[in-house]
């Protein structure tokens, strides 16, 4: 997995609430057996007309002074509904490192770390105030900071957040967690000896 | 004295393999469920990795959500989805997994084989790379939806690192009224909870009303708790637990049933054991809900109206103007006058035999309305053997329904099953998002009687008025 330490990039704001995997990457993109090439189809509904041309209503990804994002910002409960982690390698190969939020569905968020993709909780205001600059100051930028769990800008923002620290750890080195569960092949083989799998499954 | 515990508590402790300090706990699965959409990613990563199935006995497969339910037999015709189900179909072969493939006769819905099977038992730990396996909880397991790298980890390693939900009891006293189903009593604790009510938390359902449903009523409730954000839903096991589990395919036989039962009474939380969360709820008061917006939780009774956003908090307006705008309705309508094009019956949601028994009553005698296109799609293929026994897809076909083969079909639009932009819906299944059922399309979620319904009036009407035939 690739390490997320730390990410400075141009922040695009999403003001909605609730947005699901579904407008993330819908159903049509699934169909897909690799795990690359998902970026072109993100929000698609929402970007593109049915014919595949670029909607004239102008999404926000599509907004030329947030070209090149690397934070995406959205209201609350972001990633929820069904559990594709397809979501996650959409906004990944889009080009985003990280998304704020001030809540996020499980299994995004749990997809989201198994990609070295940072999903940062903030609280309403904080993710509030952030949008607010995003849609304000040209070329907002912010700095997603890892090590010291911060997000901060050049205009004096600066907000704490806090992440499950197994999360963080493996987020910070990159690390597989198949290997590290792996590491424990004595324990796991002495549950089996316990508990073998029933001969009629 | 022993700690009193609830239902998932000792259900993630008899699973603990390991707790390493500073990291998540490891739990062991028993039991991985695989469909060709969130799986060919994981097998390659194996493969990548030169990893083996740890536990092939434990992991089985089936092909439902990109499956055309046109008579089996007809070629797929996009190409694309062809090639996703040959790569279950060649994956399994590879790396020794059952698969229940499309020709089978024990095919159908992930969620609806693993208990008709009797793979879904009580206190197991079940995962599937799909939202709705918290359906699975209606048997007191403990059941969740994982994203495709931890598909690769549970294939590789027969357990997951998970940090250790928090636990939320949903208690719903008295009875539910005549015509209130399960699926309207879910989606009533969506609408008063919110999409995001149960975040991080392990519901469990309790209370008279939830020990009245059945089984397949109780996998109804379960199955839209992802809806309401939770990891997972769970109902404490009892007797008509056991009666449904006993004798199915892979059920424990003879001596082993007996010892399972007696692990299986001790199950039930304890007396006394705390949740982190308590929500209260009268049965009395719930209705037939529709959905009239873009997520679950934004739902209104049949006899109500559409909201005006002006009247609801200030957070929810914008999204409840961009709701109304994507659905094409005007706040203050009337529920009852909204018309349908399409009406669907199935899904992991509503596509059980006895979902299926309450739609053909209410259609019995009728006709599909001449503006509406309806169709029936069996959960699987033995619900669909065991009502075609019964006669209900006379009646269904009688009244103007399609009557298809099982699958996920129009809940998620897969498959070539899908609604024209504009075209609305009464759909039994369980997301309402935009585009869901097909780009443009607008669903409404409502219970099998109401969808049946619908399709015969037309526009949506309160069951509880219906002149059953």
């Amino acid at each position: 997995m690739k390490a997320f330490r730390t990410h400075r990039g141009r922040v695009a704001p999403l003001d909605r609430i609730n947005v699901d995997t579904d407008q993330i990457i819908p159903k049509q993109f699934l169909k897909r057996v690799e795990r690359t090439g998902f970026g072109q189809f993100l929000f698609y509904d929402w970007r593109f007309a049915a014919d595949g041309k670029k909607k004239d209503s102008g999404f926000v990804l599509d907004e030329p002074r947030y070209e090149g994002a690397g934070v995406l910002i959205a209201g609350k409960n972001f990633g929820c509904g069904s559990s594709r982690e397809h979501a996650v390698w959409a906004l990944a190969d889009f080009g985003f490192r990280a998304v704020i939020s001030s809540s996020f569905a499980d299994i995004f968020a749990n997809n989201s770390a198994k990609n070295g993709f940072l999903a940062v909780r903030l609280s309403e205001s904080e993710v509030a105030e952030l949008m607010r600059r995003a849609h304000e100051v040209n070329d907002y930028q912010v700095t997603v900071d890892l090590e010291q769990c911060e997000v901060r800008d050049d205009q004096g923002f600066r907000a704490k957040f806090s992440i499950d620290e197994f999360v963080r750890h493996c987020l910070l080195n990159g690390l597989d967690d198949i290997g590290l569960t792996l590491q424990h092949e004595v324990e796991i083989a002495a549950y089996e000896e316990l508990h073998p799998a029933p001969a009629t499954l | 004295m022993p700690a009193k515990r609830t239902l998932f508590e000792k259900i993630w402790d008899a699973h603990l393999v390991a707790q390493p300090s500073g990291r998540s706990p490891i739990i062991y699965i028993d039991l991985h469920l695989v469909h060709e959409v969130t799986s060919p990613q994981a097998f390659d990563g194996l493969r990548v990795a030169g990893r083996k199935v740890r536990q092939p006995s434990r992991t089985v497969a089936t092909v439902d959500h990109n499956i055309p339910t046109e008579p089996r037999g007809t070629p797929i015709t996009d190409l694309i989805a062809a090639k996703q189900i040959a790569a279950l179909q060649a994956n399994c072969k590879e790396f020794g997994v059952r698969l229940f493939d499309m020709d089978s006769p024990e095919q159908g819905i992930v969620h609806v084989i693993g208990p008709e099977l009797g793979l879904t038992r009580p206190g197991m730990t079940i995962v599937c790379g799909d939202s709705h396996t918290s359906t699975h909880g209606a048997f007191g397991a403990l059941a969740f939806g994982i994203g495709t790298s931890e598909v690769e980890h549970v294939l590789a390693t027969q357990c997951l690192a998970q940090q250790t939900p928090k636990t939320m009891k949903i208690d719903v006293r008295g009875r539910l009224g005549e015509g209130v189903t399960a699926k309207d009593l879910a989606l009533g604790i969506i609408g008063q909870i919110g999409t995001d009510g149960a975040t991080g938390h392990v519901i469990e359902y309790a209370g008279d009303a939830v020990r009245g449903l059945s089984m397949e009523g109780r996998m109804t409730l379960c199955n839209m708790s992802i809806e309401a954000g939770a990891r997972a839903g769970m109902v404490a096991p009892d007797e008509k637990t056991f009666a449904y589990v006993k004798g199915k395919r892979f059920a424990p036989r003879d001596g082993e049933w007996g010892m399972a039962v007696e692990y299986w009474r001790g199950l039930p939380t304890d007396e006394g054991a705390r949740f982190d969360k308590v929500v209260e709820m009268d049965a009395a008061q719930l209705c037939p809900f529709v959905t009239w917006g873009t997520n679950p939780g934004m739902v209104a009774p049949v006899t109500g109206r559409v909201p005006e956003p002006g009247s609801l908090r200030e957070s929810d307006q914008r999204a409840t103007e961009l709701a109304l705008q994507y659905m094409g309705l005007e706040p203050g309508k009337r529920i009852e006058e909204i018309g349908v094009d399409r009406v669907f019956i199935g899904s992991c949601t509503n596509s059980r035999i006895e979902d299926l028994r309450a739609a053909a009553q209410v259609a019995k005698g009728y006709h599909v309305s001449a503006t509406v296109r309806a169709m029936v799609v069996p959960g699987s293929q033995a619900i669909k053997r065991a009502a075609e026994l019964e006669g209900l897809h006379r009646i269904f076909l009688d009244a103007g329904f399609e009557w298809r083969e099982s699958g996920c079909s129009m809940c998620l639009g897969m498959n070539p099953d899908i609604l024209q932009p504009g075209e609305r819906c009464a759909s039994t299944s369980n997301r309402n998002f935009e585009g869901r059922q097909g780009r443009g399309g607008r669903t409404h979620l409502v219970s099998p009687m109401m969808a049946a319904a619908a399709a015969i009036a037309g526009h949506f009407t309160d069951i509880r008025d219906w002149k059953f035939r």
